[in-house]
């Protein structure tokens, strides 16, 4: 009743391709986007902010990028963490790195620190996506490990990554844009949400313009897509390079915004599991599924750490994280059984629900 | 001339007890392939399933006093009941769906299975004694571990075993029957979830073995199962479909390895090994895309 496009008309072209057709819709991004910038700053809790709003918006900007590469590409990637820890890496290089320039001598500012960690990222990502063109499926999965585990070894074994820090931990520089320095979790949060939010608008347009329209042709099946003009080549290895490209400014955020020090340990191949947990769990194929996933994921091992003394079930601290593994097991097996395509396809199926409510049909 | 000499016997030496450890990394290769033979599923929890059943055994053996024969036999019942579980519960469910969605529920089952088995039998690491020789003899000069060559012969054992199984019993052929088209061989007659609770706790069987290998080795303890992220350059060699090629991809990345991190690894500053069998599999599929054995990969449109 409430969520129908019935009376919305569209009288161009322009209209009937904007990113939201449906005035609800707008609406609906309209109030997430307020509540995010303005409510969660102004009351949310230190804690709430710093300890769950950060680090989920950025999981979930790396998740945004493994959707890319496995859900609409269909290429199997477990080397997630591997591309953060060069984006994350990368930004540290840059930012520690004095600039003579003629006259002007200094750091890089700190926005273009972070999309150029990206962009390394992003050529690192190409590099281990050559194999792509041949492997495929699983034996592709198996492949993007040894992504994972090399990129791990190089960033751990050679000290000029870390500027020869002795324990091989890099500490991120103040953050500061144009004399103004973030130092507040709100602050942090705001600089993180601002870039989520343009790169998470420039994914969605991506996945419906040509390139992603061609992502999704070589997912359903590459020989076809090839026949119908799509060039492999191209069309996979821009995958790997968008995919890894938010990949690593998440990591690049992860390191400078969230944790501040950060090692190599901290993109190991656990991280590039929980990702993928994100991208299926959330739904394959879908921007938002990455949002939801990442809420997911994240929420669940603090909800679960925190019930059992709420309801005064004293248990070991031992025995809670074994407990978490178990119900996270289940939980994983049962979204899958009641929901193979992810909890993004829950919300579809809610909107066509909302479409005739509270009607049946 | 005695120089040439020791530099020859070391390299013996580093190669086979590279191919000793690729034995066990083999078996560890094995479950998946049968799993993947029989059922298309690739069961990420393979390795917990070898934890979680070397746990067993020790939790039984310690809990009971009992000698590690009867141990042995419990532990294989539980991990008959665990495929029972995991039929009724994760795959009878997940029928049709597509293999990455099966894929992740076997990630959900390692999880589980790593924390269920943690919370029964405790997270200390445990020393697994079953009687299994240590140490090392002799041969010309060169040292070999008599552990990983009880390792070695096992694999080889349980390799004659199975094929001897596949080929000639009712079952085993069932089983080939339905890694061929699931469809045929439901219409003429076999059952879809006897079978996959057979090749589950065939798998299961070879986990355990391969976690007896591995506990006496390492002792029992939570890192077995990352072991198994090993297996899977094993397999890619291999071929997913292939059980001697789970063999010789086992015994080439065991080899590879450790021939690596000595004359490779100390001119790139060592430690490779945690990386180059994920290398040196990914540099052979460029020109074998299937795998040493796997089937060739036709593909239509």
């Amino acid at each position: 009743m409430f969520y129908r496009e019935a009376g919305q008309f569209k009288s161009s072209y322009k209209e009937d391709q904007a990113i939201f057709p449906i005035l609800q819709d707008r609406l609906g991004v309209g109030l997430v986007l307020a509540v995010a910038f303005f409510a969660i700053p102004l009351f949310g809790g230190e804690y709430f902010i710093s300890a769950i709003m950060i680090p989920f918006l950025i999981l979930a900007l790396a998740a945004i990028g493994l959707n890319i590469l496995t859900g609409y590409a269909g290429q199997i990637s477990l080397g997630t963490g591997g591309f953060m820890a060069v984006g994350a890496f990368a930004a540290y290089k840059f930012a520690t790195w004095t600039m003579v320039i003629g006259q002007f001598e200094g750091t890089m500012p700190l926005v273009m620190t972070i999309l150029l960690s990206g962009l390394v990222a992003a050529i690192v990502g190409i590099l281990f996506g050559i194999p792509s063109l041949r492997i495929k499926g699983f034996y592709l999965a198996v492949a993007t490990l040894a992504a994972q585990f090399f990129i791990e070894w190089v960033l751990i074994k050679f000290g000029w990554f870390t500027n020869y820090s002795p324990s091989g931990i890099i500490t991120a520089p103040p953050l500061e844009i144009l004399g103004y320095v973030f130092s507040s979790p709100a602050e942090k949060y705001l600089l993180t949400l601002s870039f989520v939010v343009v790169l998470a608008m420039a994914a969605k347009n991506l996945v419906r313009s040509h390139i992603g329209r061609g992502w999704m042709a070589i997912r359903d099946m590459d020989i076809a897509a090839e026949i119908i003009g799509f060039k492999p080549l191209q069309t996979k290895l821009s995958a790997f390079a968008v995919s890894s490209f938010f990949c690593g400014v998440a990591g690049a955020l992860w390191a400078f915004v969230h944790l501040g020090t950060v090692e190599p340990e901290a993109f190991g191949i656990n991280r590039s599991f929980s990702i993928l947990f994100m991208v299926i769990i959330g739904g394959m194929g879908s921007i938002m599924g990455a949002f939801i996933g990442a809420a997911f994921i994240m929420l669940l091992p603090i909800f679960l750490s925190n019930v059992p003394p709420m309801i005064g079930w004293d248990i070991g601290v031992d025995m809670v994280s074994h407990m978490e593994f178990m119900i996270f097991g289940v939980l994983i097996i049962f979204f899958l059984i009641v929901e193979p395509h992810g909890l993004a396809r829950l919300w579809s199926i809610g909107k066509e629900k909302l479409r005739s409510w509270p009607f049946p049909y | 001339m005695e120089d040439l000499w020791f530099e020859l016997s070391f390299f013996l030496e580093v190669l086979f007890s590279g191919l000793l450890t690729g034995s066990l990394y083999s078996l560890i290769a094995l479950g998946f392939v049968l799993i993947f033979k029989a059922s298309g599923v690739f069961n990420f929890a393979q390795g917990a399933m070898m934890l979680f059943a070397a746990l067993s055994l020790v939790g039984f053996q310690e809990m009971l006093g009992v000698h590690w024969t009867v141990a042995f036999l419990l532990a294989f019942a539980v991990m008959v009941i665990l495929a029972w579980c995991v039929e009724k519960f994760v795959l009878g469910k997940l029928v049709n769906q597509e293999p990455i969605i099966l894929f992740m529920a076997t990630i959900g089952i390692t999880f589980f299975l790593d924390g269920f088995g943690q919370t029964v039998w405790g997270s200390d690491i445990k020393v697994l004694d079953i009687g299994l020789p240590s140490g090392s003899f002799d041969v010309g000069g060169i040292f070999i571990d008599k552990l990983e060559l009880v390792g070695g012969a096992t694999a080889a054992g349980l390799v004659v075993v199975l094929a001897v199984f596949f080929n000639k019993t009712k079952i085993g052929r069932a089983l080939r029957a339905v890694a061929d088209d699931h469809q045929a061989a439901m219409s003429v007659g076999i059952s879809l979830r006897y079978i996959w609770i057979v090749v589950w706790t065939v798998a299961g069987l070879v986990g355990l073995v391969a976690g007896i290998m591995w506990g006496s080795k390492l002792g029992v303890q939570f890192s077995l199962s990352l072991i198994a992220l090993k297996a899977l350059p094993v397999l890619m060699l291999g071929g997913f479909t292939s059980i001697p090629g789970a063999i010789i991809g086992g015994l080439i990345i065991g080899s590879g390895e450790k021939l690596a991190e000595i004359y490779i690894g100390p001119l790139v500053g060592g430690a490779i090994e945690n990386w180059f069998a994920y290398m040196l599999a990914m540099v052979f599929l460029l020109f074998r895309p299937q795998g040493l054995f796997g089937e060739k990969i036709i593909e239509r449109v």
